[in-house]
Formats: C-alpha cells, sequence, structure tokens
C-alpha cells in the first residue's frame, strides 16, 4: 500500500549550531508516498543524507499525534503546515501535489534562539508558567473533587483553554512573536475554575510581566495565532485575559 | 537452564491486616524533621506524571531536587498522550464500587501477578488523587450539575474512569507540570530539560548520583544526590513500532541494571487491541484509539472471510460480533490481553478485513442512531479527528479499522514496598517500575500508579532512607562519578567510531520485527529460542555496521537513538529470555504450549506464582534469576473469566 508517489523538492534550513550562520539548500526527493505523514518523509530524507555521507536534518518530535508539542516547522511559510487544526507530525503527505517545492523552516521569534536547524529553545514558555501559571496547592491539602460544583459549561470552556499543547505556532505565526495567545489560554482557564480564583489577579499581572521580559512582542488582534493554533484555542480567550488584566491593574497595587 | 539465586527476594511488606499496612508503614517509617529536610538533595529522572509528580512533592516538603528529562520541556513527557482516563474508586456513580472492588479487579486484571499489598495501597490513595488533580485545576469532565463524570473502562463492571475528553494524560500532566513549575520558579527544584541520564553512580552500595547528557551541547556531566528516583517511563520501543513516543527508551532503566539494579517481569508486555493498523514500511510509529471507545463502538468482524460488499451494506445476521459471543458478561469491554488475542484469533482464521487482513471493525453505527451524532461527537470527537487524520476514512459512516499495537510494559525496575530498587537509594516510580500491574494492566490504571507513585508514596517512604542511610557528601570528582562518566563517554565514542554503513533506525526497524514476531502476542518455546539467537547476531552486526553520523559535541539525534538502540538490543534478549522461562500463559503473556482447549490462557500457580527479577552478570553472560514469591490472602487465584 504505497499510494500515489510524489516527487519533490524540499528548500531547508540548515544551521549547525546557536551560533553558526544558517541558510537555505534543496534537496530532491523522490518516490514518496502520499500515505506517508510529513515527519516520516523527513525520515525518509535523512536516512538518504546519511547513505550519501551527510548530517541528517534535525528537527523536534516525540508523541507523532498531535499532542506533546514537540514538533513544530514553518511549513510553505504555515506554522504546522496547509491544514487547519493539524500539527506537523499529524499532517499527511496527500496534502501535497507531485512536483511541489516544499519550504521547511524552524520557528522565527527572538525569543525561540535556534539550535540546529529546524531544532528551536522554547524554554521562555515553561517561564511564563512558572511566574504563576497553577494553582498554589501543595500535595495533600485538597478537598473532596466534588466539594465545589462547577457548571458543566464553565468547565468545557476552561478546558478549551487547557486544551494549548504548547508548541509556540501562535508565536511563530505571529508577526509580532506574540505570546499572547498561550498565556491566555493558561490564564483563562484557571480564572474560569474556581480553584484558580485566589490568585486570579496576582497570577495574570506576574504572568504578563514574564512575557514582555522574555522579548515576545504585543498582540495587535491579527488572530493569525488562532488560524495556526493546532489544538484550536480561540481568541476569545485573549478577551478574557485582557478583562482580567485590566480587573486585576485596578484591585492590585504594585 | 537459567542459574537461580539461593535467597529471595524480601519485598518489605508489613504486616497486618491488608487495610492496615499501609497506615502502620507509615507510622513505622523514619521521618525527616521539616528543618533538616532542606539538607538533603534528591535527583528525579522524568517529568512524566510519576516523576512530575515526585519532584513537586518532594520540592513542597522542603527537599533539594533537582529534576531531569530528554524533551525540551518536562511538559512533554509521554503521559501527555494517554488519552482514556484515570480510575478511582470514589463511588459518585452510586454503582456498587469500592476501595476493595478496585483492587479485587486490578489483582485479577493482573492475573495474580502483583503484589497484593502494593495494589491495595493504590486503589486506597487514588480517591486523593482525584481531590488533588482537581485542586489544581484539572478541567476532568463534569455532569450538568456540576458534579464528576465517570466513564466504564475494561476489565471493570462499575463506571470509575474520570477523564477530560479525550486528552486525561494531558490534562493530568499539565497539572503535575504547574505543581513542578510552582517549585522551579520558588527555588527549589533546578529543572535540567533536554539532559539524557545515560549512568547511574553507586558510591559503596548506595545510589548517590547520575551522568547525563547535555542534548545541546553534547557535554557529559555528573550529579551527586542523596537519592535517586528513576521515572523514565516505559520500554515499549524495543517492539520498534508501539503507541508510544519516539524518545521513550529503556535506557536509563537499563543503565541501572547494568549497576546491579534488578529488572522485574520484563516479558510482561501489553498489546493494546485498538490501534489503527500498520500502513506502510516507512510507519515510524503506530496510534492508539482509546479503549473508551469501546463503551459505545462494538468489535466484529465478517461472518463470511472475504466478503466483498461495502462494509456498511453487510448486515447483521453476517456480522460477527465475536467479543459479545465469546465473553456474554463483559461483552466489549474485556481487558486488553483477551480482546487482542481475540482480535488475532480472528484475523489468522482469516476473517481480518482491509488491505493486509490484519484489522478488524470497530463500529459506532448503533451508538449513533441510539444517542445521534452530537452526542457520540462529544465524548469521543478529537479521537475520531484523529483517526480521519489518519486514515482519510470518517468513522462516523464506516467503522474503524483497528489491530492491536504494542502499548505499555508492565515489566521494570523491582522494587519493594517502599518502591526502593535492591540498590539502597535507588527508587522507581511509574511504568518504569514493575509493581502494580502483574502480568496486564488494566485500563485507566497507569496514571493512577504514576500518580500514586509521585504524590502519595515516595513523599513518605524516601524520608526513612534519608534518615537511617549513612550518607557522607560525595564530590563530583569522587573517583566512581569519574568513573562512571568516562564509560559514558566511551561508550557514545564507541558508537561514533563504528562507521559502518547502516542507520540506527534500520536496526531498530529489525530488532522491532524480531521482537513482535516471536515475542508479540503469542510466544512459544522454539521461536523464543530462536529470537534470541537472532537479538545477538543483530547486536554483533550493530556494533560492526551502525553509521552514526556527526559528531559527540553538538546536538546529534542520531547519537540520541543510536545510544537508545543500543541499549534496546541488550534487552530483547532479558525480554525473550524471560518469556521463556516463564512456562505458563498469563495476562499479556501467552505462550502457545499453554493454553485451555477453548484457547484461554492456562495459568501455572504451582510453579510461577512469582516475580522474576533478574540480575546482570556482564555484558553477554547469562543473568540471574531472583524469585519474589507471590502469595494471595485476599483476592484468591482462580480462574480468570470474564464470560
Ligand atoms: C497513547 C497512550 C495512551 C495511554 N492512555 C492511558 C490512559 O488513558 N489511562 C492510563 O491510565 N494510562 C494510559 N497510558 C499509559 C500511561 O500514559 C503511561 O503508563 C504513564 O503515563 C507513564 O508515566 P511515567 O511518568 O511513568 O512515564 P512517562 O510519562 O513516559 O515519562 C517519562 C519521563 O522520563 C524521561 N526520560 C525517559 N528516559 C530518560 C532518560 N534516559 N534520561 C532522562 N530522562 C528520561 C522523559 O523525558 C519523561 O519526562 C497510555 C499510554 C499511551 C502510550
Ligand atoms: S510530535 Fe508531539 S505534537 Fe507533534
Amino acid at each position: 500500500m504505497s499510494g500515489d508517489l510524489l516527487n519533490l523538492t524540499l528548500r531547508i534550513w540548515r544551521q549547525a549550531g546557536p551560533n553558526a550562520k544558517g541558510a537555505f539548500r534543496d534537496y530532491q526527493l523522490q518516490g514518496v508516498s502520499t500515505h506517508m505523514s510529513f515527519l516520516e518523509m523527513l525520515d525518509v530524507l535523512n536516512e538518504k543524507l546519511l547513505q550519501a555521507g551527510e548530517e541528517p536534518v534535525a528537527f523536534d518530535h516525540d508523541c507523532r499525534e498531535g499532542i506533546c508539542g514537540m514538533c513544530s516547522l514553518m511549513i510553505n511559510g504555515q506554522a504546522h503546515g496547509p491544514d487547519k487544526a493539524t500539527t506537523t507530525c499529524q499532517l499527511h503527505m496527500r496534502r501535497f501535489k507531485n512536483g511541489d517545492t516544499i519550504v521547511i523552516e524552524p520557528w522565527r521569534a527572538s525569543a525561540f534562539p535556534v539550535l540546529r536547524d529546524l531544532v528551536v529553545d522554547r524554554s521562555a514558555l515553561d517561564r511564563i508558567i512558572q511566574s504563576g501559571g497553577f494553582v498554589s496547592v501543595n500535595t495533600g491539602n485538597a478537598p473532596d473533587g466534588n466539594a465545589i460544583p462547577i457548571p458543566g459549561h464553565v468547565q468545557e470552556v476552561a478546558m478549551d483553554g487547557a486544551a494549548c499543547i504548547g508548541c509556540g505556532a501562535c508565536v511563530a505565526s505571529c508577526k509580532n512573536a506574540s505570546a499572547m495567545l498561550f498565556v491566555a489560554a493558561k490564564v483563562s482557564q484557571l480564572s474560569l475554575l474556581p480553584q484558580g480564583h485566589p490568585e486570579r489577579a496576582s497570577r495574570v499581572i506576574d504572568m504578563v510581566a514574564q512575557m514582555d521580559k522574555e522579548g515576545f512582542g504585543s498582540c495587535t488582534n491579527t488572530s493569525e495565532c488562532e488560524a495556526a493554533c493546532p489544538a484550536e484555542v480561540s481568541v476569545t480567550h485573549i478577551a478574557r485575559l485582557n478583562r482580567e488584566y485590566f480587573k486585576a491593574m485596578l484591585i492590585t497595587e504594585k | 537452564m537459567v542459574r537461580v539465586a539461593g535467597e529471595t527476594l524480601n519485598s518489605k511488606v508489613p504486616d497486618g491486616p491488608i487495610q492496615e499496612k499501609w497506615d502502620r508503614h507509615r507510622f513505622n517509617l523514619k521521618l525527616v524533621n521539616p528543618a533538616n529536610k532542606r539538607k538533603f538533595s534528591v535527583i528525579v529522572v522524568g517529568t512524566g506524571l510519576a516523576g512530575g509528580a515526585a519532584a513537586a512533592s518532594l520540592a513542597e516538603l522542603g527537599y533539594n531536587v533537582k529534576a531531569f528529562c530528554f524533551q525540551d520541556s518536562p511538559r512533554r513527557a509521554h503521559s501527555i498522550a494517554a488519552q482514556g482516563g484515570i480510575n478511582a474508586a470514589k463511588n459518585y456513580a452510586n454503582d456498587g464500587d469500592s476501595i476493595w472492588r478496585l483492587f479485587y479487579d486490578t489483582v485479577k486484571g493482573g492475573e495474580w501477578r502483583a503484589r497484593e499489598a502494593n495494589v491495595y495501597r493504590l486503589a486506597q490513595v487514588a480517591n486523593s488523587i482525584i481531590d488533588q488533580c482537581v485542586a489544581q485545576g484539572v478541567p476532568f469532565a463534569r455532569e450538568y450539575g456540576g458534579t464528576l463524570a465517570n466513564r466504564s473502562f475494561g476489565g471493570a463492571q462499575v463506571s470509575r474512569t474520570f477523564y477530560c475528553r479525550g486528552q486525561t494524560g494531558q490534562q493530568l500532566l499539565l497539572g503535575a507540570y504547574q505543581a513542578l513549575m510552582r517549585q522551579v520558579g520558588l527555588g527549589r527544584v533546578k529543572m535540567f530539560a533536554r539532559r539524557e541520564m545515560m549512568d547511574l553512580i553507586v558510591i559503596d552500595g548506595v545510589a548517590r548520583g547520575i551522568v547525563v547528557r547535555n542534548m545541546v551541547t553534547g557535554q557529559f556531566e555528573v550529579h551527586t544526590a542523596d537519592a535517586v528516583c528513576v521515572c523514565t517511563g516505559g520500554y515499549g520501543n524495543v517492539y520498534y513500532l508501539s503507541t508510544n513516543a519516539k524518545g521513550c527508551n529503556v535506557t536509563a532503566a537499563w543503565r541501572c541494571h547494568r549497576r546491579g539494579a534488578l529488572f522485574a517481569n520484563p516479558c510482561f508486555t501489553q498489546i493494546h487491541p485498538t490501534c489503527i493498523p500498520v500502513s506502510g514500511d516507512y510507519q515510524s510509529k503506530l496510534t492508539l484509539m482509546s479503549e473508551s471507545l469501546r463503551n459505545d463502538g462494538r468489535v466484529w468482524v465478517p461472518k463470511n472471510a472475504k466478503d466483498t460488499r461495502k462494509v456498511t451494506d453487510i448486515p447483521d445476521e453476517d456480522r460477527d460480533y465475536y467479543l459479545e459471543r465469546r465473553y456474554p458478561s463483559f461483552g466489549n469491554l474485556v481487558p486488553r490481553d483477551i480482546a487482542s488475542r481475540a482480535a488475532k484469533e480472528r484475523c489468522d482464521a482469516g476473517f481480518g478485513v482491509g488491505e493486509s487482513g490484519l484489522a478488524v471493525y470497530l463500529d459506532f453505527r448503533d451508538a449513533i442512531r441510539r444517542d445521534g451524532e452530537d452526542v457520540v461527537r462529544k465524548k469521543y470527537g478529537n479521537l475520531f479527528h484523529m483517526y480521519e487524520k489518519i486514515t482519510a476514512d470518517n468513522p462516523y459512516q464506516v467503522p474503524m479499522r483497528i489491530y492491536p499495537a504494542v502499548h505499555y510494559t508492565m515489566g521494570g525496575l523491582w522494587v519493594d514496598y517502599n518502591l526502593m530498587s535492591n540498590i539502597p537509594g535507588l527508587y522507581v516510580l511509574g511504568e518504569a517500575n514493575f509493581s502494580d500491574h502483574g502480568a496486564n494492566r488494566l485500563g485507566a490504571s497507569a496514571l493512577m500508579q504514576g500518580l500514586s507513585d509521585g504524590y502519595f508514596v515516595i513523599p513518605y517512604t524516601i524520608g526513612d532512607h534519608l534518615a537511617t542511610a549513612h550518607l557522607p557528601k560525595i564530590a563530583d570528582d569522587h573517583p566512581a562519578c569519574l568513573a562512571a562518566k568516562k564509560d559514558a563517554e566511551d561508550r557514545m565514542t564507541s558508537l561514533l567510531n563504528v562507521n559502518g554503513r547502516r542507520s540506527v533506525d534500520s536496526f531498530h526497524r529489525d530488532l522491532g520485527h524480531i521482537m513482535w514476531d516471536y515475542c508479540g502476542m503469542a510466544r512459544n518455546r522454539s521461536g523464543l529460542q530462536g529470537a534470541i539467537q537472532k537479538i545477538r547476531d543483530l547486536r554483533e552486526e550493530f556494533w560492526k555496521n551502525v553509521r552514526v553520523p556527526g559528531s559527540g559535541n553538538t546536538l546529534n539525534q542520531s547519537l540520541e537513538m543510536a545510544g537508545r538502540v543500543a541499549d534496546f538490543m541488550e534487552f530483547g534478549e532479558l525480554l525473550a529470555l524471560d518469556a521463556l522461562e516463564r512456562e505458563e500463559s498469563c495476562g499479556g503473556h501467552f505462550r502457545e504450549e499453554y493454553q485451555e482447549v477453548d484457547g484461554e490462557a492456562k495459568r501455572n500457580d504451582e510453579q510461577y506464582a512469582y516475580v522474576a527479577a533478574w540480575q546482570f552478570t556482564g555484558y553477554g553472560e547469562e543473568p540471574v534469576l531472583h524469585k519474589e514469591p507471590l502469595s494471595f490472602e485476599n483476592v484468591k487465584p482462580s480462574k480468570r473469566s470474564y464470560k
């Protein structure tokens, strides 16, 4: 079962290390089955490079099923490629045509420095969570799970935000390289749930401050992030973040 | 015959009635006084549910924690991919659940090859896990009135599974990750991402540190501590194709094994019945379709082999709902080992569907007719979406095609009741240990075990070691640290120096074929003997002919994989040997020689009611078998029937 076979030109960003100069290189790849996933296609390319005595292309990936957020890649200028609600690892080659040229780049943002080829450093996102993206409850402190009922529809919206996979596609797709959607998804989830209320004000203020400190740009409401988000996190969470932020600024004196 | 150690292993299970063991034990454990906790340091390798929960909880207690993972962020541990849910005996459904029933189901599900006392404790603390996760802001599914919702999973007749859509593992992991990040922010945990554990440092018989490779710079680092917790997940990728993430490995566990830690029950592997079938030679991994789908999906194959009609045109009377036929009381919700073997049986008999004939149908037609498409979408929308993305088929219209795939590993490093291995100071948590699931794990209980180990067991048991062991300060340049570091560096250099012709991946695939063909859903003596020889030959070829491009002092993904595959090749042989030595069928381990006339597994309690824990004796040498006898005082062994 090999499906149709494609001959492709791959234009891939190669960069030997964090401080090295990078450049695009072209590779020809023949006989790519349309049943393959995009990353399997890169596996085949790497096998070929190895046989030719060249170094394989480095790219991040792990679960290969759209949930861990490890894979990235700008594919023809789109974060995670052309399909809606799809990570790079879920993208299939049936989406491409014989003879296509595919341009593959790493996430581009000053807060995400390139480590090698297509691999970037996204630890800035971890530091944003460190600054407040949690509920301060030590193990052992919890009341019964049913002690506080949460209306089904509230929990559903919280879950919509919580679904963020932390891949950074929102940043990569934004012309300002803003991390607003990422921050909003967490702020929104924890401000909707009663468990998050005690730290509501400090959380949003601290997370936004950390985001700025990391060098992410500001949000100008172009909604590219929503279009690129593989977990379909909506920009309505950004609206909620803004409301939370203004309320918090009113009530906290710093 | 393998060499068997004279003395049996001491599991340190406390005395007393099973309900009181854990309480009594906690009372008897030595405590570290609060002001002294900050004088102790603990290394936690792995930030999945087990490691994330452990690192956060230990830091909350005041210990100095160093946490490690190989991904770029602790949030990406493979626990993130768990779909279906997590069990607890809350009895919110009022359907007769209890701690005892969860305990009973788990011991029976594991075919009487787990330690009773551990399983009871697991069932006991499960309720606190749900509470803890809710308090962290984990958005579990809820009913309209705002209370927590439940669903059913295989091997149980009550509804006790808590879930977050089809992304339960993600939400539980993010809960633990956020707790961990909070401690990082407070300065109590130092987080080391993109680090791979390459060796364990043992000094005077006690675990005192690890060697890791910084995967960005290529540098090897020594980290010392007063205790080491290995929480590095399962070894399913020894089969190459599995539902595990690409990076899942046995390296951390195997390196501990080579330093003296016993490896228990490696042959107990779980093949999950509902995965998307293999579709091509280039395939790099398999995708699970959650067991929760069997709540509403019905499994069948055509009654007539090679029925050529369109699948939706095959009428009910020509469909064989074989699980419902063979197991009327559990039906589609039989445990995984049973469902997998039944699928294999039908396909081997020529009734399989799809191009390869290696698939069966999982059909939602009746659920959609009964409840409507919207209800089905709400429950399983993301899984259906995932299925459609991979196969380009719409499961709302045509049945899914599924086949069993390697999914989970019950075996792992041997631990006692305190989760400590036979090396003092080395603790093993989560899927990486062997402890609670016997020969077969029930759905939704790995998440429970990982979090139980991390949140509610290790915080108590580690204190006993820290309070009682002699732990002199160790400098990073202690001879044992330098020796372990040098070993790891030399190994890497040898991999780079082979300079042969074949890629690491091609060896891994070959190993996977051997493992799947001879150590998969059905095993037999001559197959296993042959497999051991084949693995040895492949390993020999690997060290002569592998090609690892690039250098050691940069980010080098081929080199990372090479190290893992080299360890899988040593470990695979142990798995096959364990399967060969266990001359019975139980749970996920099915030996063709030992079956009932109706094809059900034939267990042998008289001779095999023990944990098989293997001791490393040298590369290429026969390991020594240590036995931990299992006794069952509360759930009497019987024939495990789901009919
Ligand atoms: C697709 C899928 C679905 C599942 N669904 C369910 C479900 O619905 N319910 C359920 O109960 N169970 C489920 N399971 C099983 C369950 O998810 C796992 O058993 C469990 O999450 C394992 O947790 P862990 O913390 O032990 O390991 P993992 O989550 O695998 O974490 C391992 C950690 O160790 C680190 N690590 C590994 N090796 C090294 C090394 N050499 N050096 C440094 N760090 C290392 C990794 O970086 C990672 O942080 C599922 C499993 C899969 C594969
Ligand atoms: S590899 Fe995990 S989301 Fe793509």
